[in-house]
């Protein structure tokens, strides 16, 4: 078994991440520009709108107009990142996100800021966890979730470069950068972050650390765990899933999202029709009590403790 | 000036041409909505025969004026358009919601040359089009954009989100029209949730609003096509028109937004359009 992946001292606020990587694209390439609702703090794009003061376009707490605006940028051949806090930019926009940028086919990246359950006590109006949902059957949208700081980067460079619609998922939560042997951003491959042959964790975005610390939890039961890194929700890796379900023969998903129709919805579509193995999701179940991101992380068991339980479950059920 | 050559003249032949054209793509597909395309034939026939540069060889152009058609189910309008603009050939337009075809009941930008955007659910084209004209002044290109709504579409609050910034940033690249038919799928805008004073309103949100018979080209030309430098405003033209213009039978009736003709009534439209 490969020893488990160690991280980097140091946390790393993805949005930082964000901010330094689009100023950096844009001083190389006019054509990106940054759309917002009045979003500009919670974005980080203060720096850029500093810089790049006529390449900023605020649209006011208007959603729907702000992503039609988006898909108008890129028929005007700009490459549009449309940032604004992902439980409005998906949900309120939705049918913009559907018609006017999956459907239409527009070159624009879309940005969810402060996602997940990152505002804990503002409730469910504030929490992003049915994102995942809404845009995984917009298959023309590739949607990536990045799981440190480094990835992020990698992701919103890969994005500009990209010829077609993008939603970026970013954290608010600061990590340190997974600890991964000359690593390369791969859209569209999950990420090994250890070997395992008995069970294997899929995690996304900078819940991929608290799989990882679960499999280390797991290592001292005798219990080698697969941990993957599912950065890239749309398209699914479907060959790495399928591989963990025919090799380790039970899967645990973990994902900052609901449980219904996420990572592990798309995780239990594809094994149940090709691979039948124990699926258990770790997730929310639906609409959340008030509370911190660390009291919901707890009480939902997106916790190393709460997914190498729910590891062992699978393993039982799987017969092993 | 010779008949041959005089704009209004023209403008009027093309768009007899896209209502008797339009009314057989309905009639064949028993689908379609040609109420909504008889109010904005005249006006769309202006841009495209009187106002608007483009170049169908290159329908990517940058430098193209764009137009957008928010009221996306009035395809008979659209499509009838871009094809006597040159995008395609006319047999393309015998496909108009059959299945496959390229000629959806809404239109798709990856189907067919000469579309701007993907419309049809209400609300959607004036937000694009001014993303349009922001990324113009941002490069400080020269196209103009050109976005037509229904009237009752106006009742989707998306358009005075798009109202307020386009009055914000003053963008006079940017002609909003609107189809002030007065009537919407089912009765009266009026009678449901009422839009007048509606120059008033967009004159408030920082437009210049005129006001037009949607039907006389003469007028709709002189408004179009007069150069917007200057102006420092977006311009919002209120052209009122009649739903189902054209064919005595279909004016003024809701039950024509989406009503398709049997064959006596196709035969009679036929008549009455020359």
């Amino acid at each position: 078994m490969a020893a488990p992946a160690a991280t980097k001292e140091g946390l790393r606020d993805c949005r930082d991440a964000w901010a330094a990587t689009i100023v950096d694209l844009a001083a190389n390439d006019p054509r990106i520009v940054a759309v917002v609702n009045d979003s500009i703090g919670s974005s980080k794009l203060g720096g850029f709108q500093k810089q790049f003061p006529d390449r900023l376009v605020n649209v006011g707490i208007a959603e729907q107009c702000m992503v039609g605006v988006g898909a108008g940028l890129a028929n005007g051949g700009k490459i549009p990142f449309v940032s604004a806090a992902s439980c409005f930019l998906t949900g309120r926009s939705l049918e913009q996100v559907k018609a006017d940028i999956a459907y239409a086919g527009f070159n624009v990246k879309l940005v969810g800021q402060s996602s997940g359950v990152a505002y804990g006590e503002l409730g469910a109006t504030h929490h992003s966890i049915e994102d995942f949902a809404w845009l995984r059957p917009l298959t023309q949208i590739t949607v990536i979730v990045p799981a440190d700081a480094w990835e992020t980067a990698e992701a919103v460079k890969w994005a500009a470069g990209h010829e077609g619609p993008v939603y970026l998922r970013l954290s608010r939560m600061p990590v340190p950068d997974l600890a991964v042997e000359n690593r390369v951003f791969r859209p569209g491959k999950a990420e090994t972050l250890r070997a395992g042959s008995d069970v294997t964790l899929i995690a996304n975005g900078t819940i991929s650390h608290i799989a990882l610390a679960a499999s280390d939890l797991l290592a001292a039961e005798g219990i080698n765990a697969r941990v993957l890194n599912m950065a890239t929700l749309n398209p699914l890796d479907e060959e790495a899933v399928l591989a963990a379900a025919e090799e380790t023969g039970a899967i645990v998903t973990a994902e900052e999202a609901s449980i219904r129709g996420g990572l592990g919805g798309a995780v239990a579509e594809l094994t149940s029709a090709h691979r039948p193995v124990p699926v258990e999701r770790v997730g929310f179940p639906g609409f959340l009590p008030t509370g911190s991101v660390e009291w919901l992380f707890n009480e939902y068991g997106l916790t190393p403790e709460g997914i190498a339980t729910r590891a062992k479950l699978s393993l039982q059920r799987s017969g092993k | 000036m010779t008949v041959e050559n005089d704009p209004v003249t023209l403008i009027r032949e093309k768009a007899l041409w896209m209502r008797r054209t339009a009314f057989r793509m309905v009639h064949k597909a028993q689908l379609g909505h040609p109420g909504g395309d008889f109010s904005a034939i005249d006006v769309m026939a202006t841009l495209y025969f009187g106002v608007m540069n483009y170049d169908p060889s290159r329908p990517d152009w940058a430098e193209r004026d764009r137009f957008i058609m928010s009221k996306g189910h009035a395809t008979g309008a659209l499509y009838t358009a871009l094809c006597a603009a040159g995008y395609y050939p006319e047999d393309w337009l015998e496909t108009y919601m059959q299945p496959k075809s390229l000629l959806n009941g809404h239109p798709n930008r990856n189907y067919l040359p000469g579309i701007e955007t993907n419309t049809g659910p209400l609300g959607h084209g004036f937000p694009v089009a001014l993303g349009i004209a922001i990324a113009g002044q941002i490069s400080g290109a020269d196209y103009r954009t050109f976005v037509l709504t229904g009237d009752g579409e106006q009742q989707e609050g998306s358009n005075w989100e798009a109202a307020m910034t386009a009055g914000h940033r003053k963008l006079e690249n940017l002609t909003l029209i609107i189809d002030r038919n007065r009537l919407q799928q089912g009765q009266g805008t009026e009678q449901t949730a009422g839009l007048d004073p509606l120059d008033d309103k967009y004159r408030a949100f920082g437009f210049h609003v005129e006001m037009v018979d949607g039907h006389d080209v003469a007028a709709l030309l002189g408004l179009l096509s007069a150069s917007p430098k200057g102006r420092g405003k977006p311009l919002c033209i209120i052209a009122n028109t009649v739903k189902g213009k054209g064919v005595s039978f279909m004016e003024n009736q809701a039950s024509w937004h989406h009503g398709v003709p049997n064959a006596e009534q196709f035969a009679k439209a036929m008549e009455e359009l020359v």
